[in-house]
């Protein structure tokens, strides 16, 4: 018998859930400015979150899934991409957003029921949400081919959740990645949950980022609540992919802290003291614990960042409550560069029915 | 400019002949697909396509056709001109959510920040004595779904054309070939680099008794019946209706005003098959002109059969006759 291969995953924390390094911090630790940066966009990120949520259970905002818990993942995402590489994002990724320039009321926007929302000006090369599970792991191999096939020194950051991963999308786009040497990493942000679905029933592999050894691309486990594990991971990962080394997958362990979705109710199928527990690691105060402890953080400074953060996003939800639908002929303008004669009488339908196409 | 007339050329070397030219002129068009790049293509279309313009541009995939559909949209919206083959339609469902719920949804989700100009092709149709899954006509799925062109040859000059347009189109066109007359016929074709308008039927043949509206492989039969037919002192406009959606609803509907009768012959499932649409739309928009109920000359509801019986699934230019003959004796 020939021993042909064994893998390795590596798994990397520095910081304990209470903010306390464990060990020698990366380099990224020595850029405060970053770090404070990073913070900052958690607590935006999460202040956003909890708008939306009582934007929908007011009714002023459609279905919503809840970002709480996926902050320093998002955040250390939208810090490691260049302005010049492509986000691929599923449909939790708003710290990731707001860092890409994307407006807050472009994503209440989005959820609040108006196509507006993902036609970002900010970042127009990103791929807007994408609502059907791992699909977009395709769109991004296939952005990373064109960045490959006109030999560009960007790369692509494309997101899944641990139950995307089951899907062929993922699979057949990680193979992909592996085959054609692409330049994009791939975050799995494994939460625990696909909606009502654990972890445990998604995979029978003791990790999701060993999926990546069989595709032929390394594969790493972080700590998704460790801002300084995760961003050290997606910088020297999208380093490695930008210089034409090929891609990763990055499994970021996080915990998903509320519903799956404002239409769920996820006390049906989890305990009160799992959430407890997941609370406990959460990446926010963990990091905050850690400014705290060097020096870099105070009271004061929180109470103005939280107001700052609350004013942001208030601003935010006065513009999305003021913007006007679009005229419903908006339906037709957008399905084709230009319309199609088939179409012109629908159009003419809709103009007049809604008093020359306004609501 | 003069135009090199390409002389014998089969509409499958016509698709390849496109393809080269706008490779040619378009460093944006790429191919991609399952053995089109050393291979060339099972039925030859990219044959040459990687020898003259390299892997980077002609990839051999891997098998999955749910990822080179979806590889496509993100090499789009990067401005590349994706043409990606699905080696059979019989293979294209496990790519329908990429095609259906993102390439064609792409512009209009993004409100035109982001679309998708790329072409997936596929062989589609019986009558080739292939195993099972590669014989089926399933363009209706398509034609259902708002976002996407959907493009049917029937003749290599019109397959030449066509694909220009296809490519250049900056929306999704699903361009299906049917392989039942990848050789059947050669025509010599002006290598001009001319496209072919899309959304536009084409009137193969003027008449005055009866329009006769079809696409695809079926266009040779059809024209077949309509020779028959003069014997009978019945002239037969054949149209063919080439991009089935959107449809130019206008043509057909002008023809019939004209004949006050249509047949309409598709080799694929009557049931909720695009001859349902052409029907409703001359009901709707023709009504008063018609002399006669519109019939319906098509495959039967049923899964295709394997090729031992597929001659007795596909309509016969005896079938279009008799359904002729049917709406004249009205």
């Amino acid at each position: 018998m020939k021993h042909l291969h064994d893998f390795h995953v590596d798994s990397v924390c520095y910081l304990d859930d209470h903010g306390t390094p464990f060990d020698e911090l990366p380099p990224q630790a020595e850029d405060t400015e970053r770090t404070l940066a990073a913070y900052r966009n958690m607590v935006l990120a999460r202040t956003f979150d909890s708008k939306a949520i009582a934007l929908q259970r007011t009714g002023k905002c459609g279905t919503y899934p809840s970002v709480l818990g996926h902050e320093v993942i998002g955040t250390a995402i939208g810090q490691s991409l260049a302005k010049t590489d492509v986000f691929v994002p599923y449909y939790r990724d708003q710290a990731t957003h707001i860092l890409r320039g994307v407006s807050l009321n472009e994503m209440l926007l989005y959820w609040g029921g108006d196509e507006r929302g993902s036609a970002w000006q900010a970042c127009p090369e990103d791929l807007p949400i994408a609502v059907p599970i791992a699909t977009q792991c395709c769109h991004a191999v296939g952005v990373a081919s064109a960045i490959r096939i006109r030999g560009e020194a960007r790369a692509v950051v494309v997101c899944v959740g641990d139950g995307g991963t089951s899907k062929g999308d993922f699979l057949e786009s990680i193979n992909l990645a592996g085959a054609w040497h692409l330049p994009v990493v791939f975050v799995a942000i494994n939460n625990q949950w696909a909606i009502s679905t654990p972890r445990g029933i998604q995979t029978g592999a003791e990790t999701i980022a060993q999926k990546a050894i069989g595709a032929g691309l390394p594969g790493h486990i972080v700590d998704g609540n460790d801002y300084f594990a995760t961003i050290e991971a997606l910088d020297n990962a999208l380093e490695r992919a930008r210089s034409g080394k090929g891609g990763a997958v990055i499994e970021a362990v996080t915990y998903r802290l509320g519903d799956h979705t404002t239409a769920d109710d996820a006390t049906r199928y989890r305990s009160a003291e799992d959430l407890r527990e997941a609370w406990e690691k959460d990446g926010i105060k963990r990091l905050q614990n850690y400014l705290h402890m060097t020096g870099f953080w105070s009271p004061d400074r929180e109470q103005a960042l939280q107001a700052e953060c609350k004013q942001i996003v208030e601003k935010a939800v006065q513009e999305y409550l003021a913007t006007e639908a679009e005229p419903p002929t908006a339906m037709v303008d957008y399905l084709f560069d230009s319309l199609p004669t088939a179409l012109v009488q629908q159009r003419e339908r809709i103009a007049a029915k809604y008093r020359g196409g306004e609501s | 400019m003069s135009a090199p007339d390409v002389r014998d050329v089969t509409l499958v070397e016509a698709v390849n002949l496109a393809l080269t030219w706008e490779m040619e002129h378009d460093e944006n068009v790429v191919v991609l697909g399952e053995d089109v790049a050393t291979n060339g293509g099972v039925f030859r279309a990219t044959v040459g396509l990687k020898d003259k313009f390299g892997f980077k541009r002609v990839m051999d995939t891997p098998l999955a056709e749910n990822l080179i559909a979806g590889t496509a949209i993100g090499m789009a919206t990067q401005g590349l001109k994706p043409v990606a083959e699905f080696q059979f339609m019989g293979f294209i469902y496990a790519a329908m959510e990429q095609i259906v719920s993102h390439a064609a949804r792409m512009r209009n989700r993004t409100r035109g920040r982001l679309h998708c100009p790329l072409v997936y092709r596929a062989p589609f149709g019986g009558g080739i004595h292939a195993p099972e899954h590669h014989s089926e006509s399933t363009e209706a799925l398509f034609a259902h779904i708002p976002g996407l062109r959907v493009v049917i040859p029937s003749s290599p000059s019109r397959a030449y054309g066509l694909l220009l347009a296809a490519i250049r189109n900056p929306d999704p066109v699903i361009f299906l070939e049917p392989k039942r007359i990848y050789r059947a016929v050669t025509q010599s074709v002006s290598n001009n680099g001319e496209a072919l308008p899309l959304d536009t039927c084409f009137t193969l043949r003027e008449g005055n008794d009866v329009t006769l509206i079809t696409w695809g492989a079926c266009v040779t039969e059809t024209l077949q019946a309509a020779d028959k037919l003069v014997e009978q002192g019945i002239t037969a406009e054949v149209i063919d209706v080439a991009t089935i959606s959107p449809l130019d609803r206008e043509t057909l509907l002008c023809s019939v005003a004209k004949t006050g009768r249509a047949v309409i012959v598709h080799e694929a499932c009557r049931n909720g098959g695009v001859g349902a649409e052409v029907a409703a739309s001359i009901a709707e928009g023709a009504f008063l002109d018609l002399q006669a109920p519109v019939v319906r000359v098509t495959g039967y509801d049923t899964i295709m059969p394997y090729y031992r019986n597929e001659q007795a699934y596909l309509p016969e230019v005896g079938d279009i006759v008799q359904a002729v003959e049917q709406v004249i004796a009205l």
